[in-house]
C-alpha cells in the first residue's frame, strides 16, 4: 500500500477535523458534569443517567425504534423486487425512466416528499401517526435498498442461477437457495442503512406524526428548543454511536461481499 | 437406426434482428461423444441454450428420447450443462454443489451422500466433500462442476467450452479426463467449442456452424480430408484452395483444369459435376510434394519459393504459383535436393489427396 506523507496526512487530518470537530465536541460535552452546556465542570456520566429518568425521551425512543424496524423491514422487501425487476428481466418498455425514478428519491428534497405524503394521506382520509411515518421512512428506505441489491444482483453471475434451474430446480427453489443466499449481504446492508435513515429522520417525521407518534429526533428537537441542556448531548451522542456501529456493521458486511 | 437420443428439427431462433440458429437439424445417438464447432458468433452457445431450455425456439422442435421437449422449462429436460464459468454455487461445499440435483429430486441425506462420493471418485476428487468453491485450484473446479452436472444421472451432458478456462497442460489433463468419463459412463456428450483441436481430439462427430447455420457434420476425419466448403476447407486446419475449371466430371474421376494445366481427382464424390464448371480443389498442406524438377506426370503446380519454416520435424514452405495464388505445403524436414528462397519450385499431389468443393 503506498504511503501518503505529510502533506497528505495533514490534508487528511483537517478534512476529517472539519467533519468530526463538531460531533467530537458534542460528544465530549456531554460527559460534562455542569448544567450548563458551555461550561466545563468536569467529567460526569450523570447526564446518560438522567436520561432513564426521562419518560418521555424513553417513550420516543420505543417509537423511533418501532418506526425504523416496521419501515426498514418494508423498505427491504419493496426496495429488494425493484432491484431484482431492473436487474434481471432484461430491457422492458420504460425500464430507464423507472431506474431512474429509484434513483430521484435519494436527491429529492425530503420536505417535498414530506408535503406529497401529508397531501395523499390527508386525501385518502388516513390518520396521522405510526403508520404514516412508518410508510414515509418505508418509501425512502427502500430507494437506498435497491440501489444497493441492484448493484449486488447485477455483481451476480447469472450462470449460477442457470446451473440451478438446469440441475433440476424450479423458479423458486433457484430463488431461495441460490440468488437469495447469495444477495443476502445486500439485503442486510440494506435493511441497516434503512433502519438509520429512519431513526435519523427529522424532516418526514415531523410533517406526518401525529399525538402519540413523537420519534426521538423530533423530541429531542422539541427539548432543545427549551434550551439546549447536557442531557440532549448524553442522547444524541448515544444515537450517533448506534448508528455509527450499525453502518460500520453494514460496511463490513459490505466488504465481505465483495470477496465472494 | 435406432432412435437417436436428440432430434433437433429444424429449429430457428432469433434475438432480435439477428438469426442466431438458422434453420438447423441434427441428431447425436445414445453414448456419442459429439462436438458444436464454430467461430465466436456462430450460434453454437445459443443452440446449446436450445437444448438445455435456456431459450426456446421460434420455429421447429427438439426430442430428447422421442419425447418433445421443446416447451420444457431446464429443470424438466434430462440434460445438464458443465458451464464455462463452472458456475459451482459460492455458498455452498463441494457435496452440496454436487449433491444439488439428488436434493431436488427429494433423495435421502444418505443416498446423496453415497452418490456424492461415488461422483467424487469418478473425478479423483476423494475427500474434498468439505471444502468451499473459491478454495479449489481451475482443474478441481472443472472436475467438481462435471461431478455435478453428472450426478443427476443426465442422458446427455452439454458442456460450454468447458477448457477454455484452463492453461494448456491442465487442458490436456482434464480433456483426457472427459474422455475418460465419457467412455466410462456412456453417457451422451455434447461440447461446445471454437477450438477444433479440442473438438478433433475429442469428438466422434463435429457439427461446424457458421452464421447459425450447420456448414457440415462429419467425423474429425472426413471433416479434415473431405470438407463440403471452401469455408469449412479453411476452418478447419490449414488448407490451400484452388479455384478450377471442371473439363470433364465423372462421379468418381473428375479432370480439372487449373493454371492450364490438366488435373485429375479422384474424390470419392457423391456428385457428379457439369464440363465447364467451375469449383474449387482443397488440398491440404501435408499430402503434397515438392520437387526441384517438373515431375513428367501427375498433378504438378509450378511457382516460386517465397518462404521457408523450418520447424524441426517438418518444414513448412510458402510457394507463389504461376497465376498468383499461395500454396502452403509441409514436407518432413528430410526432404531431398537443396531448396531455397527465390526458387523455382514444382509441387506435385496425388489424385485422391484433393477434394473438390462446389460451394
Amino acid at each position: 500500500m503506498p504511503r501518503i506523507g505529510a502533506s497528505g496526512f495533514a490534508a487528511l487530518l483537517l478534512g476529517f477535523a472539519f467533519l468530526y470537530a463538531p460531533i467530537g465536541l458534542l460528544a465530549i460535552y456531554s460527559f460534562n458534569a455542569s448544567k450548563l452546556v458551555t461550561v466545563w465542570g468536569g467529567f460526569s456520566t450523570k447526564w446518560y443517567w438522567a436520561l432513564l429518568d426521562n419518560r418521555l425521551l424513553l417513550e420516543s425512543l420505543w417509537v423511533s425504534l418501532r418506526v425504523a424496524f416496521a419501515s426498514a423491514s418494508i423498505a427491504t422487501v419493496l426496495g429488494s423486487l425493484a432491484a431484482l425487476v431492473l436487474a434481471r428481466h432484461g430491457r422492458f418498455r420504460g425500464r430507464t425512466l423507472f431506474g431512474a425514478m429509484i434513483y430521484a428519491p435519494l436527491v429529492m428534497p425530503e420536505i417535498v416528499l414530506g408535503i406529497a405524503l401529508l397531501l395523499l394521506f390527508v386525501a385518502l382520509g388516513l390518520e396521522r401517526g405510526l403508520l404514516s411515518i412508518i410508510i414515509a421512512h418505508a418509501t425512502l428506505g427502500m430507494c437506498f435498498v435497491a440501489v444497493l441489491v441492484h448493484v449486488r444482483v447485477k455483481m451476480l453471475d447469472r450462470s449460477l442461477e442457470d446451473a440451478a434451474h438446469d440441475l433440476g430446480a424450479g423458479p423458486f427453489t433457484v430463488f431461495f437457495t441460490i440468488t437469495l443466499p447469495l444477495i443476502a449481504p445486500a439485503l442486510l446492508a440494506g435493511f441497516l442503512l434503512a433502519f438509520t435513515i429512519s431513526l435519523d429522520d427529522f424532516v418526514l417525521a415531523s410533517f406526518l406524526s401525529g399525538p402519540g407518534s413523537t420519534t426521538l429526533p423530533m423530541r429531542v428537537y422539541a427539548q432543545v428548543r427549551l434550551g439546549v441542556t447536557p442531557e440532549v448531548n448524553a442522547v444524541s451522542t448515544l444515537l450517533l454511536a448506534f448508528v455509527g456501529l450499525v453502518l460500520l456493521t453494514g460496511a463490513a458486511i459490505a466488504q465481505r461481499m465483495r470477496a465472494v | 437406426m435406432p432412435q437417436p437420443l436428440l432430434q433437433i428439427e429444424r429449429v430457428s431462433k432469433a434475438f432480435g434482428k439477428t438469426l442466431a440458429v438458422d434453420d438447423v437439424s441434427l441428431e447425436i445417438a445414445g453414448g456419442e461423444f459429439f462436438a458444436l464447432l464454430g467461430p465466436s458468433g456462430c450460434g453454437k452457445t445459443s443452440l446449446m441454450r436450445l437444448i438445455a431450455g435456456f431459450e426456446s425456439p421460434d420455429a421447429g422442435r427438439i426430442f430428447i428420447d422421442g419425447r418433445d421437449v421443446s416447451a420444457d422449462p431446464p429443470h424438466k429436460r434430462a440434460v445438464n450443462m458443465m458451464f464455462q464459468s463452472y458456475a459451482l454455487f459460492p455458498h455452498m461445499n463441494v457435496a452440496a454443489n454436487i449433491g444439488y440435483a439428488l436434493k431436488r429430486r427429494g433423495l435421502s441425506a444418505g443416498m446423496i451422500g453415497q452418490r456424492v462420493r461415488d461422483m467424487l471418485a469418478l473425478v479423483r476428487m476423494e475427500g474434498f466433500e468439505e471444502r468451499r468453491p473459491d478454495s479449489l485450484s481451475g482443474g478441481q473446479k472443472a472436475r467438481v462442476a462435471l461431478a455435478r452436472a453428472l450426478a443427476g444421472e443426465p442422458k446427455l451432458l452439454l458442456l460450454d467450452e468447458p477448457l477454455s478456462a484452463l492453461d494448456r497442460k491442465l487442458r490436456e489433463e482434464i480433456q483426457f479426463e472427459l474422455m475418460q468419463v465419457q467412455r466410462d459412463l456412456g453417457v451422451s456428450f455434447l461440447i461446445v467449442t471454437h477450438d477444433q483441436d479440442e473438438a478433433m481430439a475429442m469428438a466422434s462427430r463435429i457439427a461446424v456452424m457458421r452464421d447459425g447455420g450447420l456448414a457440415q457434420i462429419a467425423a474429425p476425419r472426413r471433416l479434415y480430408e473431405k470438407p463440403a466448403s471452401r469455408w469449412v476447407a479453411r476452418f478447419i486446419g490449414d488448407a490451400n484452395v484452388l479455384e478450377a475449371c471442371v473439363r470433364e466430371g465423372a462421379a468418381s474421376q473428375i479432370q480439372l483444369e487449373i493454371e492450364g494445366a490438366l488435373h485429375l481427382v479422384v474424390d470419392g464424390a457423391d456428385e457428379a459435376f457439369h464440363p465447364g464448371a467451375s469449383v474449387a480443389i482443397c488440398v491440404r498442406p501435408e499430402r503434397m510434394n515438392l520437387h526441384a524438377e517438373r515431375p513428367l506426370t501427375g498433378n504438378v503446380l509450378a511457382g516460386e519459393i517465397v518462404e521457408i519454416v523450418y520447424l524441426g520435424a517438418s518444414i513448412s514452405w510458402r510457394i507463389r504459383c504461376d497465376n498468383g495464388a499461395v500454396v502452403r505445403v509441409i514436407t518432413s524436414s528430410g526432404i531431398d535436393g537443396s531448396f531455397e528462397r527465390g526458387a523455382r519450385a514444382f509441387i506435385s499431389y496425388a489424385p485422391d489427396a484433393a477434394r473438390v468443393l462446389c460451394r
